[in-house]
């Protein structure tokens, strides 16, 4: 191993990047939705001032809701014709319109206990968590002995491989469309807050709540309700990935799915310095790291390079998002600041 | 240590009804009283509710499982069950102490935290390297005797915890990075370092499965019933040293001052940073603490897929405790009677265990939402509950402490 020049070492890694680079591409983009939304749901939220350590919680409810409904729907009417593309039936959209409900009805709360109550908002977000993994667990365990068929899920947008063969870029529109309805639109989602949050009187307004809501509210903005319909949105943005969970990326609902991705989330948030494209940014570099420990245990080349990717432990993947926004936090590589108001509950002054 | 276990604290006497003895004396006994009043009420308000709420939720959720039909008398039937699993008999009492005593260390280091104005979700992660690490050194110990291996064991998964609990302390301290932040990405981290261990180094030679070897010498000895451990009697007695240390030892006086106020504290000639570095450490050792008696007197060894919900009901009772070590150690009491009692739930009266995690965020909703309840229920003079963890979301957006 000792003698092996660093270079030529490179050359191999990059050769296996290259050569594995259509799955692992895809894969990076499928791992990292639930994650990036989860990130959008906490920059849309902290942006106004307003933490939401509660998005993981909102995820698993949306999950299981999603899951839960369409189940019912589909237990009451049977099953209906699906769309040829994307797969799309009507049990479907009952079941992701009552998971979104469900997101926004943990939002409002979080939103009445952190604005109105003001109470600790981080308080009330671990909180909703712990209450989330209760109730999904609850539920599940009475709803499972009589194993339910859910209503099956979205279905990716089946690329032709004349288009996924192009060079250079085939590989790409394959990664970012080879995708379902939610995927899809979550990319198109992340785009479009970034533009609102940065180019519109709504995110202007929200980046005023965030920094400074005494100076935004002498300017005639409602400081209160500019929050609660923040939190509100997030609220609906973690529950479009809690359903891309349980409704897209797999058909069914296991407790505890969302396992940490929330959390994740919250870290590509801030390693994504608060903003959208940064946090799907973040969200894409911790799910290549998933995907490429995924592309190493499924098929390392028979060289030494692979033989030395084979030895570092798996598990080392798993840990390295949270390895990096520990780093980033920490500010060795360049240092991420919250909005300065984030957290704080907001009195009025005439209140008061 | 055998005494019995309370159950949730007794609503105190409203009003003293003890005329006898002198003025001073009566006076005392009121004052004690409405003392008692005044931080019991809302926690015995809060548990008093989430039970009522649990019983809706049962009839109403009952109709859900395969061929059961509405109830009413379910609720009772489940909370008698859950009684029974845990007070009933010699060894539900025992699974309550068992249940309890890591409840109550985590939920000790957790409080602590709050003390000091940080909020250590940190608890699960500590827990893990803690016990990891214990099983480590009884797994290196297993033949060198009980008077050796026990007592190395310990103090090597406390020092780990502490050591766990230094890292996200020691990043506040330096950078200002949130402790939620850091301790949830460490919990994760914790979670694959248990994983790597158990799967690579720790592996039981020859076991298909992904499990160290037994702890062998370094097993706590049994005292009753089961599986009632040594660990039981090391996390009642670290009740009342946390106590001396918050409010006997100067340590403690300027924990509690850096929570209350960092500034203040530092004009005073305090020292925030180390202050918040030690508190962390303290906090991880106790939950380190946990996970060691956890797993060096139940399991005696450890899977990879370990898991345990001590490092978040640690917050819980943190929390409904109001941070104060008696207040924990109740609170830590009643989650230990609850989990204890939970498997018999679901067999005697069919509703799932997953109740207790329900029971507990609804207890902790209520607690959250004291502001209101102390309005809807016109109790003025009662404190709110969550009184000590004012400062930790206003530093959230702050620079780094000074």
């Amino acid at each position: 191993m000792t003698d092996i020049p660093v270079l030529g070492f490179i050359i191999q890694f990059a050769q296996f990047l290259l050569d594995q680079l259509p799955v692992i591409a895809h894969s990076s983009v499928s791992v990292s939705i639930p994650i990036a939304l989860a990130g959008l749901c906490g920059v849309v939220s902290e942006r106004s001032g307003v933490v939401n350590i509660g998005l993981e919680g909102m995820m698993l409810t949306a999950a299981f809701v999603g899951w839960a409904t369409g189940a019912a729907v589909i237990a009451l009417m049977g099953p209906s014709p699906a769309t040829p593309v994307f797969g799309i039936t009507l049990p479907l959209l009952i079941a992701l319109a009552a998971a979104l409900l469900s997101g926004v009805v943990l939002a409002l709360l979080h939103a009445w206990v952190s604005i109105t109550v003001r109470a600790d908002q981080i308080v009330s977000g671990v909180i909703i968590n712990i209450a989330a993994l209760g109730v999904t667990g609850y539920l599940n365990t009475l709803i499972s002995g009589s194993s339910p068929n859910g209503a099956g899920g979205f279905k990716p947008l089946i690329i032709p491989p004349d288009i996924a063969n192009i060079p250079f870029v085939g590989w790409l529109i394959n990664a970012l469309f080879n995708q379902g309805p939610i995927a899809i639109s979550a990319i198109i989602l992340i785009i479009v807050v970034q533009i609102l949050l940065f180019r519109t009187k709504w995110g202007l307004r929200t980046r005023a709540v965030g920094e400074h809501p005494r100076a935004a509210e002498t300017v005639g903005i409602d400081v209160v309700r500019l929050r609660y319909r923040n939190v509100i949105m997030s609220g609906a943005i973690a529950a479009l990935a809690g359903a891309y969970l349980s409704m897209e990326s797999t058909n069914s609902f296991q407790a505890n799915m969302s396992a940490g991705r929330g959390f994740i989330g919250l870290a590509a948030m801030i390693v994504g310095r608060w903003t959208p494209v940064g946090a799907f940014g973040a969200a894409l570099l911790f799910a290549s790291a998933t995907a490429i420990g995924r592309a190493i245990s499924f098929g390392a080349p028979d060289n030494d390079m692979g033989h030395f990717l084979q030895s570092i432990p798996p598990q080392f993947f798993d840990a390295l998002p949270y390895l990096v926004t520990i780093i980033v936090l920490a500010g060795v590589i360049g240092r991420s600041i919250p909005p300065a108001a984030d957290g704080q509950p907001y009195e009025r002054e005439a209140a008061a | 240590m055998t005494d019995k276990p309370t159950s949730a604290p007794e609503p105190p006497p409203v009003s003293p009804t003890n005329t006898q003895g002198g003025r001073g004396a009566t006076n005392m006994a009121r004052s004690i009283a409405g003392q008692a009043w005044s931080v019991l009420a809302m926690p015995v308000l809060a548990i008093f509710l989430a039970l009522i709420v649990g019983a809706v939720v049962i009839v109403l959720t009952s109709s859900l499982a395969p061929g059961a039909k509405f109830d009413l008398g379910l609720p009772l039937r489940a909370y008698e069950a859950l009684l029974n699993g845990s007070l009933g008999s010699a060894d539900g009492r025992v699974t309550t102490l068992v249940e309890a005593a890591p409840l109550i260390l985590a939920g000790l280091g957790v409080g602590l935290g709050f003390k000091a104005g940080l909020f250590n979700i940190g608890a699960q992660g500590q827990f893990l390297i803690g016990a990891v690490s214990a099983v480590a050194a009884g797994v290196a110990l297993r033949d060198s005797g009980a008077l050796i291996a026990i007592p190395c064991a310990v103090i090597v998964g406390g020092i780990a915890g502490a050591a766990w609990g230094f890292i996200p302390g020691a990043l506040k301290a330096i950078s200002g990075a949130h402790e939620v932040v850091t301790t949830i990405m460490l919990n994760f981290v914790a979670l694959a370092v248990v994983s790597w261990l158990v799967v690579g180094p720790l592996h039981q030679p020859g076991s298909p499965q992904p499990i160290t070897p037994d702890v062998g010498d370094a097993a706590l000895p049994i005292l009753i019933g089961r599986d009632g451990h040594i660990g039981i009697i090391l996390a009642f007695l670290a009740v009342p040293v946390i106590w001396f240390l918050l409010y006997r030892m100067t340590i403690g006086f300027e924990i509690r001052a850096v929570g209350a106020n960092p500034d203040a504290s530092r004009y005073a000639g305090m020292k925030p940073r180390r202050l918040v570095a030690l508190t962390m450490s303290i906090a991880g050792g106790l939950a380190g603490l946990a996970g060691t008696i956890n797993l060096l007197g139940i399991s005696h060894q450890m899977p990879a897929s370990y898991s345990t919900s001590v490092g978040f009901d640690a917050i819980t009772v943190a929390l409904l405790g109001r941070s104060h070590p008696v207040g924990i150690m109740l609170a830590a009491l009643l989650f230990g009677m609850m989990r204890a009692g939970a498997g018999l739930m679901q067999i005697n009266a069919g509703v799932p265990a997953e109740l207790v995690d329900l029971l507990e965020a609804i207890i902790l909703l209520f607690l959250v939402a004291s502001p209101v309840l102390r309005r809807v229920f016109r109790l003025r003079g009662v404190k709110s509950s969550l009184g000590t963890t004012d400062t930790m979301s206003r530093t959230y957006g702050s620079e780094a402490i000074r």
